[in-house]
C-alpha cells in the first residue's frame, strides 16, 4: 500500500508541475523547448505508426476525435459532442468546423476516408487492429470483405460522424485519441500512399503543431499550427525534438542546457538526477515479466512455477538493482487502468497480492513437487534479449533463486531477432518479456493469452481463462464485464504461466520550468499546453 | 597494365555480386524478419504486410528481382523506414559519414606518421618510449571509452566544445580525435617500425656518406620506403571509416551511414542490410584497388602484373 | 731487422681446423631468443605476460570470492580492505571478475595473436609472392570474407551453436587475419622484388624456403605491430559479441564485458571502467614491450 501511495503520489506530483498555472508563474521570453523523441521515427504516417516516438511526433500534429485531458479521460476535440447508443454499439459524432494546417476544412468524410485506409489490406497497417472495433473492421482487412461500404464508419454529413461497432467497447472514446484513429489529409496521401510525410512540406495535420524541419536521425522542429482551432492554447514558439538513441549523450545535452527533457537516464544516475530534483517519475502502463515455457520440464509443474515466483525479493531489486521507483508486482494487470465503476482502479479493486513472496512455501512447493532443497533440479536457464538492464535484473534474479532455493541457473543473451525465434518456438525454459498497453483497458493485457494470441508464448492454455475473455467481448455492463476480467486473471496467477516482477515507470529528466504538457500512461506526451517559465 | 586495370575492374563486379548473394543467403537464414516485433501480428495483418513488400514471394524470386532493380541502381524501400529509400539513406548518411572518416584519417596521418617518424629515429630515446606508450594505451582504450570521455570532459565539464550532433566545424573534433585514435597509434607503430627497417638499409648509409643531411635522408628516402605498410593499412579503414562507425556516430549522435550498417541488421531491414554491404564492398574493393595502383608508384619494384603476362 | 725466408715456415695444412666454427653454430631463432633476452624492456613484457597469465590461472582460487557472488547491500563500493578493487552495481568483487575475465581475455588475445601469425602471414605471404592470378584470386576471396557483415555470421552462429567461447573463437578465426594477410601481401610484394631473393633463387632455394626463411623474417616489423595492436581489437570484438548474446554466459564476463557495463555509469563509479581498463592497457604494454624486442631480435638485418 505504501508503494501505491507513492506511485499516486509522483503521479500527483508530476500533474502539479505540468498542469498547474499559478498566478505567480512569470513565463519565459522565449517560448521554446526540446525533448528526446529518442530514435529516428520509423514513420509520421499515423495510420502505420507502431511505436510510442512516433505517437508522439503525431499526436502533437494531429486531432482526432477526442484527445485526452490530464486525468486521461477522453474529452470533446474535433468532435464537439457525442450520443451513445444504448447498446453502446454505435456513436454518432458531430464534428467542429475545423481547419486542416493548410487552411482547407477538414470534415467527416476525412475521418471516414482515413479510417477505412488504415483498415484496407494494402495499406498493411501493424495497428489496424484498433480499428477491428468496428462493425467489419476485421473481416474488410483481412481481406474477407471486400466491400469497404459496410465497414461501419460513414460520414453523415460533412460534420456528422456515424460509427458502428462489432461489440460494445467501452474504451472507444479512448482509441478516438490513438495515432491509428488519426485523420490524414487524402489529397497528399493519394499522391505517395507510402512516403507522403517524408516531404514535410506534404505533412498536411490539424493538430497543436506542424513540422517546420526534419534531419534524419538527428533532430526536428516543430512551430504551432495556424489553423488549429484552439490555437490560442498554444504557447509554445518552437518545439524541439531530437532523435538520439544514446541516453548517455542525451544526458549530456541535458547537463549543458541543449537539452530540457528526456527518458530514461542511465540507471547508476538516477539517485543523482533525483537528488538534483530532474527526475520525474509519471505513471506507464506496463509490467515487466519472466514467462515460463509449461510444455518444459521442469517447469511444466505449476508447483515449481510458484516456487520460482515466491522466491524472489522485488522490492530488493527495485531498490538496488533497476533503481527506477518502479511497483513489485504481484498481479499481472499494472495500476491505471479502469475497473466496472467510473473512477475505480482494476488493480486496486484486485488487489496487489495474489503472489506472496514466502520462502519457506516456495521451499515446500518445491519440495512437494520431487525438489527437496533444490536437488535433482535440473540447471535452469533464462533466456534475455541483450540489454544491459535485462542482464542485470537476470543476474540478480539467477542469484536469489540459487540462493533461496539451492538450484543451478544459467543465463542465456540472445540477439533480438534470435530471442524472439526462441520465444516464438518454445524454445526456452524461462525468458524474459515485457508488456506496454496499447490503450488503457485491462483488455490489452489479458486477451495476449488466450490459447490462440500470438503473443502466448509459454504454451499454456486454458478453457475457462479463453471463454471468460471473448465472452467478456459481448458484455455492455462494465461491472460485469470486469468481474470476468477479474476471474481471468485469477486464473493466470493461479496457473502462473507468467512471473510479474515489476510495473513500469516512466522516468522523465526534466528541467524544472517545463509546465504544462501533459504524459499519457502510454508513454505519449501532449505538448499542446506546454509553456516554459522564466528561468537563468 | 590496361588487361590489369580491366580484369580488376571485372573482378569488383565478381566481389560485388558475391558478397551480395552471401549476404541474401545469410540474412534470410537467420531468425526474424522486418515485421517481426515484440508484439505479434494477427495472421492476416502479416499477411498483408507480406504481401504489400513481397515477402511472400519465393527467396529466389525475391534475389531475382532485387537483383533487376540493382542493375537500375535501385536499391528498394527500407522495410524499417517507411517511405524512405535505400538510396536516399546512403545519400543522407554517406556524406556524413564521409566528411566524418576523412577528416578522421587525415587527423590519424598527420599525427601518427611523423610521431612514428621521431619515435624511430630516436629509437629507444624517451622521445621513442613517450610516443609508443601514448599510442599503445591509446589502442587499448576502445574508442567508446575514449569518445565518452571526451564528451565528458570538454564538452560537459569545460564546454569547450558542444556534446553532439552535427553541422559546424566545432561538432567534428570530438568525433574525429575519437575516431582516429586508434588508427593514429596504428599509424605510429606500424611507421616506427618499418622507418627501422628502412634507416638499416644500404642506400640510406649510401646518402648519408655522400654527405645528404638527416633531414633530405628522411624526407627523400625514409618516407617514401617505410610508408608502405601504411597505405596498405589504409585500403580497409578508408572503406571501414568512411562507411561510418557505428560507435562513434552514436554517442555523438552524427547522423552518418554507420549506424544503418549496424542497425539494419538488428532490424531485419532486408533492404538496407543489401543496400549498405553491397556500397561498403563496392567502396573497399575500389579502394584497395587504388591502394595496389599506388604500390606500384611508392615503390617501382612492385609488379603486380607479372613480366611475362 | 731483416726478415729473411728461413725465418718463415709453411703453416701446416688443417682441413679440419680451417672448417671448424669457432662460434657455436647458432640457428636463426637461437640468435632471436639471446638477443631477446638482452632486451630489457621485452624481457619486462614477457615476465607481466607470464605473471597476469598465473594471476588468471591461480588468482581466482585465492579469492574468498565467487565471479558470481552478489551482495546488493555493498553495490558499488570503492575500494576497500574487504574489495581491494571495490564492487560492482550487484556487489561482486570486482578484483576477482578482473582475474576471470583475464582468463577469457587472454585467451582470446593469445588466440587472436595466433590466427594473425598463422593464417594471416601464411595467407598474405602466399598471395604476395605467387603474385598475378594467384593473389587477384586470394585477395578477392579476402575482399568477400570482409564485405559480408559480420554480425551476419555472428548471428548464424548463435543459432547454430551453444553459446560459450568457442563460438567467439570461431568468428575471430573467420574475420581475424584478413587486415594481416593484406599487410604481410603488401609488404612481400615490395620485398620479392629484392636482390638477395633473387639470390636465393638462383641457388635453387624452392618457393616455401624463400617465403618462410627470406621473405618473411624480412617483414617481421610490420607483422608484429599488426598482430600486436589487434590483441586489444579482438578483445573489444569479445566484448560486442558478448554482449549481442554470443560468448561466454553473464555473470562470467572478460575485461571488455567488464569495461562495457561499467561505462553507463563512470560518472558515478570511475572505478569500474577504470581497473578493466588498466589490466587492458598493462597487458597491451607487455605485449607490446614484448612484440619490439621479438621484432628487433627477428629482423635478420639487425642480426649481429
Amino acid at each position: 500500500m505504501r508503494r501505491l501511495m507513492s506511485v499516486l503520489a509522483c503521479f500527483v506530483v508530476l500533474l502539479m508541475i505540468t498542469t498547474a498555472s499559478f498566478a505567480a508563474e512569470t513565463l519565459a521570453k522565449k517560448q521554446e523547448l526540446s525533448f528526446n523523441v529518442g530514435t529516428e521515427p520509423e514513420t509520421l504516417d499515423p495510420a502505420k505508426s507502431t511505436g510510442v516516438p512516433e505517437a508522439i511526433i503525431e499526436l502533437n500534429c494531429f486531432e482526432g476525435l477526442t484527445r485526452m485531458d490530464e486525468k486521461n479521460v477522453p474529452q470533446p476535440a474535433i468532435a464537439e459532442s457525442w450520443t451513445v447508443s444504448k447498446d453502446g454499439k454505435t456513436y454518432v459524432f458531430k464534428l467542429r468546423k475545423t481547419k486542416w494546417s493548410n487552411g482547407e476544412p477538414l470534415t467527416a468524410h476525412d475521418f471516414e476516408w482515413s479510417w477505412k485506409r488504415a483498415l484496407a489490406p494494402e495499406t498493411a497497417a501493424e495497428y489496424a487492429t484498433q480499428l477491428w472495433y468496428i462493425k467489419n473492421g476485421q473481416a474488410y482487412n483481412e481481406g474477407e470483405l471486400k466491400d469497404a461500404s459496410k465497414v461501419g464508419v460513414r460520414a453523415v454529413d460533412d460534420y456528422t460522424l456515424e460509427v458502428v461497432l462489432e461489440n460494445p467497447t467501452t474504451y472507444f472514446l479512448q482509441l478516438c485519441n490513438f495515432p491509428t484513429l488519426m485523420p490524414v489529409n487524402r489529397k497528399v496521401v493519394e499522391k505517395n500512399p507510402e512516403g507522403w510525410f517524408q516531404d514535410i512540406k506534404n505533412y498536411i495535420g490539424n493538430g497543436p503543431y506542424k513540422i517546420v524541419k526534419w534531419d534524419h536521425s538527428a533532430v526536428m522542429e516543430l512551430v504551432p499550427n495556424e489553423n488549429y482551432w484552439r490555437r490560442d492554447e498554444v504557447k509554445l514558439s518552437k518545439l524541439t525534438l531530437y532523435l538520439i538513441d544514446n541516453r548517455q549523450t542525451a544526458l549530456s545535452m541535458f547537463e549543458t542546457g541543449q537539452l530540457d527533457w528526456f527518458d530514461d537516464p542511465p540507471i547508476s544516475e538516477i539517485p543523482r538526477l533525483e537528488k538534483e530534483g530532474s527526475l520525474f517519475r509519471s505513471p506507464y502502463i506496463g509490467t515487466y515479466y519472466y514467462m515460463f515455457n509449461v510444455t518444459k520440464k521442469p517447469v511444466d509443474d505449476v508447483r515449481v512455477r510458484k516456487a520460482l515466483t515466491m522466491a524472489i525479493d522485488r522490492q530488493m531489486l527495485i531498490d538496488r538493482v533497476t533503481r527506477g521507483g518502479q511497483e513489485p508486482a504481484l498481479a499481472y494487470v499494472p495500476f491505471g487502468l479502469a475497473d466496472g465503476k467510473p473512477g475505480a482502479d482494476f488493480r486496486t479493486v484486485g488487489g496487489n497480492d495474489y503472489i506472496k513472496e514466502n520462502l519457506a512455501v516456495a521451499k515446500k512447493l518445491l519440495a512437494d513437487a520431487g525438489y527437496p532443497n533444490g536437488k535433482g533440479f535440473p540447471t535452469l536457464t533464462i533466456l534475455y534479449n541483450t540489454s544491459e538492464n535485462h542482464k542485470k535484473i537476470a543476474e540478480a534474479i539467477q542469484e536469489m533463486w540459487k540462493k533461496n532455493l539451492g538450484i543451478n541457473v544459467q543465463l542465456t543473451n540472445q540477439e533480438w531477432g534470435v530471442y524472439l525465434a526462441s520465444r516464438d518456438e518454445l524454445n526456452y525454459e524461462v525468458a524474459r518479456a515485457g508488456w506496454i498497453g496499447d490503450y488503457m483497458d485491462p483488455m490489452t493485457f489479458l486477451d495476449m493469452w488466450t490459447t490462440t494470441n500470438g503473443n502466448n508464448d509459454t504454451g499454456w492454455s486454458n478453457k475457462t481463462y479463453d471463454n471468460l475473455i471473448f465472452g467478456s467481448f459481448k458484455v455492455a455492463d462494465s461491472i460485469a464485464r470486469a468481474k470476468m476480467l477479474h476471474q481471468a486473471e485469477d486464473i493466470l496467477m493461479n496457473e502462473m504461466p507468467i512471473m510479474p516482477i515489476y510495473f513500469y515507470v516512466n522516468q522523465n529528466v526534466m528541467k524544472p520550468w517545463v509546465k504544462g504538457a501533459v504524459r499519457s500512461p502510454l508513454g505519449f506526451i501532449d505538448f499542446r499546453g506546454a509553456y516554459v517559465l522564466e528561468h537563468k | 597494365m590496361g588487361g590489369y586495370v580491366l580484369r580488376r575492374l571485372i573482378s569488383v563486379f565478381l566481389v560485388v555480386f558475391v558478397v551480395a548473394s552471401g549476404t541474401f543467403v545469410l540474412m534470410h537464414t537467420i531468425p526474424g524478419g522486418p515485421f517481426k516485433k515484440e508484439k505479434a501480428l494477427p495472421p492476416a495483418i502479416q499477411r498483408n504486410i507480406e504481401e504489400r513488400y513481397k515477402l511472400n514471394d519465393p527467396l529466389w524470386k525475391q534475389y531475382a528481382d532485387y537483383l533487376k532493380n540493382l542493375l537500375r541502381g535501385d536499391l528498394g524501400p527500407s522495410f524499417k523506414y517507411l517511405g524512405r529509400s535505400v538510396n536516399d539513406i546512403i545519400r543522407d548518411g554517406f556524406p556524413v559519414s564521409a566528411a566524418l572518416g576523412a577528416w578522421a584519417i587525415l587527423f590519424a596521418l598527420v599525427v601518427g606518421v611523423p610521431a612514428g617518424i621521431i619515435s624511430a629515429l630516436n629509437q629507444n630515446k624517451w622521445q621513442d618510449n613517450a610516443v609508443m606508450a601514448i599510442a599503445i594505451i591509446g589502442v587499448s582504450v576502445p574508442n567508446f571509452v575514449i569518445a565518452t570521455l571526451l564528451m565528458y570532459v570538454f564538452a560537459v565539464k569545460l564546454r569547450w566544445l558542444p556534446v553532439a550532433m552535427w553541422g559546424t566545424p566545432r561538432h567534428v573534433i570530438l568525433p574525429m580525435i575519437a575516431l582516429a585514435g586508434f588508427p593514429a597509434a596504428f599509424f605510429a607503430r606500424l611507421m616506427r617500425s618499418s622507418t627501422l627497417d628502412v634507416l638499416s638499409q644500404d642506400y640510406i648509409r649510401t646518402a648519408r656518406a655522400k654527405g645528404l643531411s638527416w633531414y633530405a635522408v628522411v624526407v627523400k628516402h625514409v618516407v617514401k620506403n617505410a610508408i608502405l605498410p601504411v597505405v596498405t593499412y589504409l585500403g580497409p579503414l578508408v572503406a571501414g571509416i568512411l562507411t561510418g562507425s557505428f560507435v562513434v556516430e552514436n554517442i555523438f549522435a552524427i547522423p552518418g551511414l554507420g549506424r544503418y550498417y549496424v542497425t539494419s541488421i538488428y532490424n531485419r531491414d532486408y533492404t538496407t542490410i543489401m543496400g549498405v554491404t553491397i556500397f561498403y564492398s563496392a567502396f573497399l574493393v575500389l579502394v584497395n584497388f587504388l591502394v595496389d595502383i599506388t604500390y606500384g608508384w611508392i615503390d617501382p619494384r612492385i609488379k603486380l602484373v607479372k613480366a611475362k603476362e | 731487422m731483416e726478415y729473411t725466408a728461413d725465418m718463415f715456415k709453411p703453416v701446416e695444412k688443417d682441413i679440419e681446423g680451417a672448417e671448424a666454427i669457432v662460434r657455436p653454430s647458432v640457428t636463426y631463432w637461437q640468435d632471436a631468443w639471446r638477443r631477446l633476452k638482452q632486451n630489457r624492456l621485452a624481457m619486462i613484457g614477457l615476465w607481466v605476460i607470464v605473471i597476469i597469465t598465473l594471476i588468471a590461472v591461480f588468482g581466482p582460487v585465492l579469492s574468498p570470492y565467487s565471479y558470481s557472488d552478489q551482495s546488493l547491500f555493498d553495490q558499488n563500493m570503492y575500494v576497500s580492505k574487504e574489495h581491494w578493487l571495490g564492487t560492482d552495481d550487484l556487489g561482486r568483487d570486482l578484483l576477482t571478475r578482473i582475474m576471470y575475465g583475464a582468463r577469457i581475455s587472454l585467451t582470446v588475445g593469445f588466440l587472436a595473436s595466433l590466427i594473425n601469425l598463422t593464417v594471416g602471414v601464411v595467407y598474405g605471404g602466399v598471395s604476395g609472392y605467387y603474385g598475378g592470378h594467384i593473389d587477384n584470386i586470394m585477395m578477392r576471396i579476402v575482399e568477400i570474407l570482409s564485405g559480408i557483415p559480420l554480425l551476419l555470421y555472428v548471428i548464424l552462429l548463435m543459432v547454430v551453436l551453444k553459446p560459450g567461447l568457442q563460438n567467439i573463437l570461431i568468428a575471430l578465426g573467420l574475420v581475424y587475419w584478413l587486415g594481416m594477410a593484406r599487410i604481410v601481401r603488401g609488404q612481400i610484394l615490395s620485398l620479392k622484388e629484392q636482390d638477395y631473393v633473387l639470390a636465393a633463387r638462383t641457388i635453387g632455394a624452392d618457393n616455401s624456403r624463400i617465403i618462410y626463411k627470406h621473405l618473411i623474417p624480412n617483414a617481421m616489423g610490420p607483422i608484429i605491430v599488426t598482430a600486436t595492436l589487434n590483441i586489444p581489437q579482438a578483445i573489444f570484438t569479445e566484448a560486442f559479441l558478448s554482449f549481442i548474446g554470443l560468448g561466454v554466459n553473464a555473470p562470467m564476463a572478460s575485461w571488455g564485458v567488464l569495461a562495457n557495463d561499467a561505462l553507463p555509469s563512470f560518472r558515478s563509479y570511475p572505478w569500474q571502467l577504470f581497473f578493466p581498463a588498466i589490466a587492458i592497457s598493462i597487458t597491451m604494454l607487455a605485449f607490446n614491450f614484448l612484440g619490439d624486442g621479438l621484432r628487433d631480435a627477428l629482423d635478420p638485418k639487425q642480426r649481429k
